[in-house]
């Protein structure tokens, strides 16, 4: 399925764990230390250097772009240490986020609870995914080098829908079907 | 005495750095193209193929297979039959490391300091080195790149002699498990057993180096590597994942002796992304 972003509601409802999807348009880029300023601003009130309504979030850090390249090789890092941040950024309107590995009770709980999207991509297949990023550009944070603040437009940006606003879990899905017991 | 000048080392390690990010190993590849052929899951036989296809991209564009070109560990084998000249051998590699990482477009993914300011270091230095006094008079370096969400699922257990070779399945197959979809499977389970604490880490992130799937050369411990392979291809965890018979494409057992009191076990997991090269100077 072709999605495009912003995500509205009822795209976000048709969703369900396991689900494929292409993603198109815009979406922003931080991991660890954007996170932790983007919090940081929030809770001291001064303006943030990215819309969060409807969005998407791609927990990413980019190799940097060869001459003539929009960017370097740019693959999913590990979402669970965004979770102590995201519940927070769920709260004020983010929809969406593309990472990878399992999050925390307290994410899934905020993903149903604030109806969004935790999507997963290849880790190790940045070379690959690099290929759906059509431009790049770093719009904060860029004192954090790795660690800067993105806005990507991407085309055809393939991941898989990990958590819906049901509850479902692709992970434990596919655990739950091919665990053998001992 | 065989001298061997600073600047071969520097030149040496800052190609080791790009090629190690650039091309996969046929080790790698072949392993991944065997679990190809064994997977049941549709969406794990896909995931396979993206991670060919990646290799083949990386390759061909001379780009980081992953966007994490990891922290820069260096292992040296030094012929105590040589001397080497012109410079600081431990800033040959960090000056190594620097030139490879700018020049290569890889990332630099190091903080100054771990846990208060956490600034970024832009030229992926310092590097980690583990350097051993062999005989001869060769310099064996090999540059491992060694991704952050792997490396943070690694585990050390500290367990009962009583525990046996039971124990040490058990705490493996539960760390692998614990790791869940973290590391990026599929996975090379790198696995230290004996020694001291420090020891068992740096004997598993050793076994790290080996051809992926050679069995080791000690009978016991290549049965160790087969029954705790097939434990965790058990757990259903799957390519990223997103369920399938391949969590593991490969365990690597080191063992060494260790005190009477202890059983040491370590775990370093390894993502699909298995980089190391290495050169003999």
């Amino acid at each position: 399925m072709k999605i495009h972003t912003p995500l509205t509601d009822d795209v976000v409802a048709s969703l369900r764990a396991g689900q494929k999807v292409l993603i198109s348009g815009t979406i922003y880029v931080a991991r660890d230390a954007a996170h932790k300023r983007i919090v940081e601003a929030m809770g001291a009130g001064a303006p943030l250097p990215l819309e969060l309504q409807g969005q998407i979030i791609y927990y990413m850090g980019p190799a940097p772009a060869k001459p003539g390249q929009p960017i370097g090789s740019a693959g999913p890092t590990t979402s669970y240490r965004m979770d102590p941040y995201t519940p927070r950024l769920l709260a004020a309107g983010l929809k969406g986020m593309i990472g990878k590995g399992n999050r925390s009770q307290a994410v899934k709980d905020a993903i149903r609870q604030y109806r969004a999207v935790y999507f997963a991509s290849t880790g190790g297949a940045g070379a690959l995914i690099a290929k759906s990023v059509k431009k790049a550009e770093v719009i904060a944070y860029e004192d954090l080098g790795a660690e800067a603040l993105w806005k990507l437009e991407v085309e055809d940006f393939p991941a898989t829908v990990i958590n819906d606003i049901y509850g479902g879990d692709a992970y434990e899905d596919g655990v739950r079907q091919y665990a053998i017991p001992d | 005495m065989r001298e061997i000048h600073y600047n071969t080392i520097v030149e040496a390690v800052e190609r080791l750095c790009m090629e190690s990010n650039y091309f996969l190993g046929d080790d790698v590849l072949q392993s991944v193209q065997k679990a190809l052929e064994h997977e049941e899951s549709p969406t794990g036989r896909e995931i396979l193929q993206e991670i060919l296809e990646n290799a083949r991209i990386a390759r061909e564009d001379e780009m980081p297979l992953c966007q994490d070109c990891g922290y820069t560990v260096v292992f040296a084998d030094i012929g105590q039959d040589v001397h080497i000249v012109g410079g600081d051998f431990n800033e040959a590699i960090a000056e190594g490391t620097r030139r490879g990482y700018i020049k290569g477009y890889l990332r630099k993914s190091v903080v100054a300091h771990p846990y208060s300011s956490r600034i970024n270091t832009k030229d992926n230095t310092p590097p980690v080195i583990h350097v051993r006094i062999a005989p001869g008079d060769k310099l064996r370096l090999t540059v491992a790149p060694k991704g952050g969400g792997s490396e943070n699922m690694s585990a050390l257990g500290m367990l009962k002699p009583a525990d046996g070779r039971e124990g040490v399945i058990k705490f493996v197959v539960e760390t692998v498990r614990k790791a869940g979809a973290n590391p990026c499977p599929p996975i090379i389970v790198g696995v230290g057993i004996g020694g001291t604490a420090e020891q068992a880490m740096l004997l598993a992130k050793r076994s790290l180096l080996r051809e992926v799937g050679q069995p080791s050369e000690n009978p016991e411990d290549a049965a160790l590597e087969a029954d705790i392979l097939t434990r965790v291809n058990k757990l259903g965890i799957g390519p990223q994942g997103l369920g399938g018979r391949t969590t593991a494409l490969a365990v690597h057992v080191l063992s060494q002796p260790c005190h009477i009191a202890s059983l040491p076990v370590a775990v370093n997991i390894q993502c699909h992304s298995a980089r190391h090269k290495e050169i003999v100077l």
